[in-house]
């Protein structure tokens, strides 16, 4: 008998079609099921995909040229970096506004500091120039107040540059301020540029602009009671300079008409940014900088990645650095190759131990089971410090050997502060993770094995290495998984007994976290580390089968 | 019993003790001689030392006191991996990451045997078992039967002269339990192998063996063939223990030769044969099997003591009604009768008289 309905789809009792009457009746399970594994999902999303995408973005990310130097680095398009000279006046004058911005919300030393990862001396470049950008400005202010009084006051100056029709400048220099802070700059600034002004004195009107967000948001004044920034005048010299717009200023009918006029009529000082910047730090006028600026304007960057293997990034492309810099790729090897070591010593110590618990009688076995958790119950720092008593060279072990006379007084071991310290301490510390997958794979060997083979000719030896063994490689694999990728990542061991030769890349990466504060790289080199732990973790399924992995 | 060096003794069991705690003997004062080539099965119930007999001749076990020979050499100090004794475990103990082939040929291979001698036997002993077409497939892949017969073709494809089987068909259903009975004693008596079987199963026992030895309280309480062990048990233990059984209990008040009788706790008195009982006034339990019961008093002789009996429970099986009767002191009296159109259906409340030929009724030991 057929369910169907002539051709149609299959029905329920009610009428509805099966699928959906099915479809309906499981998802309040489903839906049960997702609110039961809600709190660990959100849990696991907060603290763990998302620093690690958040991690993956800041090993590649490199906003801060371009939003601390919004103006330069397109101009700096037009500049070719291979000629071997720096940059024309252009990409100055833009590197001067974006500079003084950058100095009034204190953002150009973080630029320093990203960019003397690259090429170093820049963070001191940037901070002196940052300091005294205010000098180039006053050039300007000075000329211009000494031809008339009238421009020392901000109201007047509010006077020429309020009026109407400016919002679009007005948002799109808020955009910068927000890029350049990353706070919010949102707000009533009691000031609109007139459209009029920003068609005659376009770069005046957005430094005033820039002036008038920067007082009312951030420092909370009115801005027809305080006086412009230097910039400012800066911005007017530059936007009366230049001759196209003469005819236009002569013609102009607007509040401060005449100022303005006579202004233009005035001389003002003839000096160029450029100069003015190889005066603050001769630095500016070395092509080197500007090829480093360049080589990191865009917004993301292998450079963090390149530096983890011992590369850079240059104007030619892709260079290694020289040798007294290379470290990492080094430092990953060494870290593979002592995880090794240490996964392997664990194997040869703990599989007996396995062996041992998962076949003595259930008593005995609880005990020795209790001795190889104790670790757990000690904290990592005590069991790391107490390696650090056993091996230094005063140490128990040292005294040991000297006092029974295996090693001379003169000649004890050097046991600690090398990479032999961070092997014996790792490997004791991550032998439970290689016993524990072990005990509970061979607990599920019945001993009936053991006896089949030898009742059928097998030698003790044959028996263990023909039909034991083998059954319980996966959990040597489990506790091998287990072990290598806890040892490629471990961080208090090396550190307390690793010396220099013993260190890790983890070491290096919390370096970078925490003392150099070079976040790009430190996260850079722990993406390489998570790509060689899947890498591996994939060669593993090629070659044993992750299906052979069992914990228990 | 005979003498320990005879023709008859390929397997032999000399005082053997067995105690793994060193207070408790677990095998106490085990004797026992098995000819080549017979079907030997050692029954009893849990903890009675049958499979610590089995483990002591494997190997596995040492025996604390006694000898254990095979063929007329002690084996006492030879390891199991060289006794040359074949195995058949519990759960057939096949080695999971080896295919049947592999499983079968691992014998072989301890033995050093070369590379086409081994692919012969295989296929001879996988062949033997009907399973020629499995070789390349892995234990896990077969059902519960077939695992059954590989691990039994892997204890005979080196050719041992002894076998031992550990209640091998313990996994099976009981069709396919059946069925292996039947292939296993096959293949024993065609091969010519000494076979010990270890079991609880007591139909299974007395279908399969030449000779059933039953284990309790770490002693051999009888060693006898299947007829003789299910028609005249030596004692009151192993009536019990094998086959349906009804018990009474009472003295023995008169002897004539091969004949007793017994006056039951209830004043009835019956007739019986003395097999564990020598005097008048001797406490004894007496034992009927159910079959042997017999309602037709017609069929019974003139002078013969018949007991009054009250039906409780009559339940139709089929093939035979079994009915459960209240007899002197006891209730659970079973009679079975086979289904045959004479044959009366009892009503539960009718009051019947029953009776036995004397034989039939086995005077035991109180």
């Amino acid at each position: 008998m057929s369910d169907t309905t002539g051709s149609g789809p299959m029905l329920a009792a009610d009428g509805r079609p099966l699928k959906e009457s099915l479809g309906r009746a499981l998802r309040r399970q489903k839906l049960r099921a997702l609110a039961l594994i809600a709190p660990l999902l959100l849990f696991v999303l907060l603290t763990f995909v998302i620093p690690i995408v958040s991690m993956l973005i800041r090993s590649v990310e490199n906003e801060i040229v371009e939003t601390t130097l919004p103006g330069t680095v397109p101009a700096m398009a037009a500049w070719d970096s291979s000629t071997g000279e720096i940059p024309p006046e252009d990409v100055f004058q833009n590197l001067f506004f974006d500079m003084f911005n950058a100095s009034e919300a204190k953002e150009h030393t973080k630029l320093g500091t990203r960019l003397n990862y690259e090429n170093t001396g820049l963070a001191s470049m940037f901070r002196t120039s940052g300091r005294s950008i205010d000098d180039i400005g006053e050039v300007f202010q000075d000329a211009i107040e000494d031809i008339d009084e009238r421009w020392e006051e901000g109201a007047f100056w509010f006077e020429v540059m309020n009026g109407a029709g400016g919002d679009a400048l007005v948002a799109e220099r808020r955009a910068r301020w927000e890029d350049l802070t990353d706070d919010s700059m949102a707000g009533d600034l009691g000031f609109t540029p007139s459209q009029a002004i920003i068609d005659l004195l376009p770069n005046t009107a957005a430094a005033y602009t820039d002036f008038a967000i920067w007082t009312v948001i951030d420092d909370e004044d009115v801005v027809a009671e305080e006086d412009p920034w230097e910039a400012v005048y800066a911005a007017l010299a530059v936007d009366l300079r230049d001759p196209s717009r003469t005819a236009a200023i002569a013609g102009y009918q607007g509040a401060g008409a005449d100022a303005l006029q006579a202004l233009s009529a005035a001389e003002l000082p003839g000096l160029t940014f450029t100069e003015a910047f190889a005066e603050l730090d001769e630095d500016w006028g070395k092509v080197d900088v500007w090829q480093t600026i360049e080589v990191y304007s865009p917004t993301y960057t292998p450079g963090y990645f390149l530096n983890s293997v011992d590369r850079e990034l240059t104007i030619d492309g892709v260079q290694a650095r020289p040798e007294n810099e290379q470290l990492y790729v080094k430092l990953f090897g060494r870290t593979l190759w002592m995880s090794l070591i240490i996964t392997t010593s664990c194997i040869i110590l703990g599989y007996p131990i396995a062996w041992l618990l998962a076949n003595l009688p259930v008593r005995t076995a609880n005990v020795l089971m209790i001795l190889v958790l104790l670790p757990f119950w000690t904290s990592l720092l005590v069991r790391t410090s107490a390696w650090k008593v056993l091996l230094q060279q005063q140490g128990v072990i040292n005294e040991l050997l000297v006092w029974l006379g295996f090693v001379d007084d003169a000649n004890r071991l050097i046991l600690m502060n090398n990479s032999t310290g961070t092997i014996i301490a790792m490997t004791h510390i991550l032998l439970p993770f290689m016993i524990l997958p072990l005990y509970s794979v061979m607990k599920t060997i019945p001993p009936t094995y053991l006896r089949a083979a030898k009742s059928l000719g097998a030698t003790n030896w044959t028996a263990f290495w023909r039909v034991y063994f083998p059954q319980s490689v996966p959990g040597i694999g489990a506790g091998s998984i287990l072990v290598f990728i806890l040892a490629i990542g471990y961080y208090i061991t090396p550190e307390i007994v690793g010396g220099t030769d013993g260190v890790f890349i983890s070491n290096r990466i919390a370096y970078h976290i925490s003392r150099s504060l070079n976040w790009g790289l430190a996260a850079a080199l722990g993406t390489i580390l998570l790509v060689l732990v899947m890498a591996l973790y994939w060669l593993y399924d090629r070659i044993v089968g992750i299906d052979n992995v069992k914990l228990g | 019993m005979a003498d320990t060096q005879n023709d008859n003794s390929f397997v032999e069991f000399e005082r053997v003790q067995k105690s793994y705690d060193g207070e408790v003997l677990v095998v106490k004062d085990l004797n026992l001689q098995m000819p080549k080539g017979e079907f030997l099965t050692m029954l009893g119930p849990s903890g009675s030392g049958k499979t610590t007999c089995l483990m002591m001749l494997a190997g596995f076990e040492t025996a604390t006191h006694g000898d254990i020979r095979l063929d007329g050499k002690s084996i006492n100090d030879i390891p199991p991996h060289k006794r040359g004794i074949g195995m058949v475990f519990q759960n057939y103990a096949l080695f999971p990451h080896m295919t049947i082939g592999e499983n079968l040929s691992f014998p072989l291979e301890v033995r050093k045997m070369g590379k086409s001698e081994r692919e012969e036997k295989v296929k001879r002993a996988l062949d033997m078992v009907e399973m020629g077409a499995f070789g390349n497939r892995r234990p896990a892949q077969l059902s519960g039967g077939q695992q059954q017969r590989v691990a039994l073709a892997r204890a005979l494809v080196f050719e041992p002269e002894l076998v031992l089987m550990d209640e091998p068909l313990g996994a099976l259903d009981k069709q396919l339990r059946e069925k292996m009975q039947f292939e296993i004693t096959h293949l024993a008596h065609n091969l010519g192998i000494t076979t010990v079987y270890v079991t609880h199963d007591q139909t299974e026992a007395l279908t399969m063996s030449d000779r059933v030895a039953v284990f309790d309280d770490g002693r051999i309480q009888q060693l006898a063939p299947p007829d003789e062990l299910y028609e005249e048990p030596q004692n009151s233990f192993v009536a019990q223990f094998i086959g349906e059984n009804n018990t009474l209990s009472g003295v023995v008040t008169k002897m004539e030769g091969d004949k007793c009788v017994v006056k039951l706790d209830s004043g009835e008195e019956i007739d019986a044969k003395p097999v564990n009982v020598s005097n008048v006034g001797d406490r004894t339990t007496v034992s009927i099997r159910p079959e042997r019961v017999e309602t037709n008093k017609e069929r019974l002789s003139k002078d013969a003591h018949t007991l009054k009996a009250e039906v409780l429970e009559f339940i139709y099986m089929g093939d035979i009604f079994r009915t459960r009767l209240r007899v002197g002191d006891s209730d659970e009296f079973i009679v079975k009768t086979r289904n045959a159109p004479d044959q009366p259906r009892l009503r539960p409340g009718e009051m019947i008289e029953i009776g036995w030929l004397p034989e039939d009724c086995r005077a035991l030991d109180a």
